[in-house]
């Protein structure tokens, strides 16, 4: 279709205004992160680095960093095998209620946060509180992981989909034994994929806070969390304020990655 | 090792099983095991007196969700707020996604599509609490609009505009990816057959896009649907689902009627998921 002058200006106007929104916020917490003033009066008048340094000291927020990418590591982990899994699975076999699957990989991250909180923890504590295993840091990663595995399994089963076996069959024609074709074929073949959808899942994980509310054990404090915790202390307001700011340019660091790693449409899809 | 491998190669069920059987552990005993006790526990009630769960069959808690003014109003309240949040995610995304599509050069196209991405990396709460300060009594944007109290402020339209803000890109990535798949010569076609801009927009473009833009509804809809931390931070006193399933939970201990209460969002969602999967749009996700 030929766009008229005006309507490409249009177009373009509404782009800038469409940036400006999404990026206005966060540069506000980049700038109020400097900001002088304990309230965030606006706009500021003297810039400061001081909460740079007391939430450097903070160890609260230090402990939950580590825990957040402890569970994420964790997540990531189950979320990378059972993705992959499901994928190889549907991708290369035929079987009944195949087509139910992409259902059912989706319907952990579809459904309400809130929901599948609440239906893992109470699940928690009626199997596992009578194995005698309480809520803890591994039940955060179990929670997590249900919804990481379908990040994981899309990159795979797009990567899968796109090569399909001529490669892995010329391996075993060549005599190469199923694992040598897996080693030598098939996961170079996945690899970016697995990294795409590793470092999906990572970021969805380090960034819940609902499923964490329900599943994390007692002084299991992760970092949205801890945020979450000190949002309404207003005498907290600065070295939160800090942490966000980090979590903003830290955010760059995946785009990044997946863009040196996989090519400019991974991480295209967060789901 | 390898006379497993060969085993397992002459035996595709076997390889099929070994492949399925964890994930499906997990996905369908663990995790549709707990929302399907979960959903059973809707029916049980708590015992007044003793504050235990009573494990009888009862419709006590869909009657009082029925028959109480307050949780019809919330209900429609979220429901509202999700359809509110989706359409105005629509309004932004297409033309943007448009833009960056089939107006911008391929190079502009590189950088823009890593500018939508990169703010979905930064942290929901983050991103929810730059707006409690934008919106503050006196903050940014009072200050803009002449002074305190100008502005929004808390409530229920900052909700929507929150909710609108944290879901825009998820919107906007799945109908990029779709407007970049439609060939440029359809549009190209319908041009030289003497349809204006507008007129190949709403009978090519549009139809091609439905699919992608149910499934970033699935994320709009259901995010929103669910959200209660969002509208704590930026809603003032309004009250979501979720803030009702959290506070029979947690405050009120009332585990049964907190499902009964989850179960219209899961309702809703899983009705939503079967009338777009016809489309398609689950592919597009």
């Amino acid at each position: 279709m030929t766009l008229s002058g005006p309507a490409r200006w249009a177009l373009r106007l509404f782009m800038v205004a469409g940036l400006t929104f999404i990026y206005v916020p966060l540069l506000l917490v980049l700038v109020n992160s400097f900001n002088g003033d304990r309230t965030f009066a606006w706009p500021p008048h003297d810039l400061t680095t001081r909460w740079w340094s007391a939430a450097w000291e903070n160890e609260g927020a230090r402990q939950a960093l580590i825990t957040s990418i402890r569970a994420g590591l964790g997540a990531t982990v189950f979320a990378l095998v059972l993705g992959t899994m499901v994928a190889f699975a549907v991708q290369r076999f035929a079987f009944f209620g195949r087509d139910t699957i992409s259902l059912l990989v989706v319907l952990p991250i579809a459904l309400p946060g809130i929901v599948t909180g609440i239906a893992l923890d109470s699940a928690w504590r009626s199997v596992m509180g009578d194995l005698g295993i309480g809520k803890g840091l591994f039940s955060v990663v179990v929670g997590h992981a249900t919804f990481c595995v379908v990040t994981v399994y899309n990159n795979v089963l797009a990567r899968l989909r796109r090569t399909g076996t001529n490669l892995e069959d010329a391996s075993a024609d060549l005599g190469a034994s199923p694992s040598q074709t897996f080693r030598y074929v098939t996961f170079p073949l996945i690899r970016s994929a697995l990294l795409a959808g590793g470092l999906l899942a990572f970021a969805l994980s380090f960034d819940e806070i609902i499923v964490t509310t329900f599943t994390a054990g007692p002084g299991v404090t992760t970092l949205p969390i801890w945020i979450f915790n000190n949002l309404f202390r207003p005498n907290q307001a600065p070295v939160v304020n800090v942490v966000a700011a980090v979590l903003i340019v830290f955010s760059v660091l995946p785009v990044w990655l997946a863009q040196r790693l996989a090519g400019p449409e991974a991480g295209a899809s967060r789901t | 090792m390898t006379s497993l491998g060969s085993y397992l190669h002459r035996h595709p069920r076997l390889r099929l099983a070994g492949l399925l059987s964890a994930p499906l552990l997990w996905l369908v005993v663990a995790y549709l095991g707990a929302l399907a006790v979960l959903l059973v526990s809707a029916f049980w009630t708590v015992n007044g007196f003793t504050g235990g769960v009573v494990r009888r069959f009862s419709l006590q808690n869909f009657r009082t969700l029925l028959a109480e003014e307050v949780y019809r109003a919330v209900t429609l309240r979220s429901i509202g707020v999700a359809a509110a949040v989706t359409v105005l995610c629509v309004v932004l995304a297409v033309p943007m996604a448009f833009f960056m599509a089939k107006v911008a050069s391929a190079r502009a196209r590189h950088a823009l599509v890593i500018a939508i991405l990169t703010p979905l990396w930064a942290s929901y709460l983050v991103k929810a609490y730059a707006w409690r300060i934008l919106l503050a009594n006196g903050g940014p944007i009072d200050t803009l609009l002449g002074g305190p109290g100008h502005g929004p402020g808390y409530g229920l339209p900052a909700t929507v505009i929150v909710l609108s803000y944290l879901w825009l890109p998820y919107m906007i990535l799945p109908i990029y990816a779709g407007l970049e798949r439609l060939p440029d010569s359809l549009l190209e076609a319908s041009a030289d057959l003497g349809a204006r801009a507008g007129r190949t927009f709403r009978a090519v473009v549009l139809p091609m896009l439905v699919p992608s833009i149910f499934a970033g509804s699935i994320f709009t809809f259901s995010l929103s649907l669910g959200d209660y931390i969002a509208v704590q931070i930026v809603g003032g006193k309004t009250q979501l689902i979720g803030n009702l399933v959290y506070a029979n939970i947690g405050a009120a201990n009332n585990l049964p009627f907190a499902a009964a209460i989850a179960t219209v969002p899961v309702v809703i969602m899983v009705i939503y998921l079967f009338a777009v999967r016809r489309s398609g749009a689950l592919e597009e996700l």
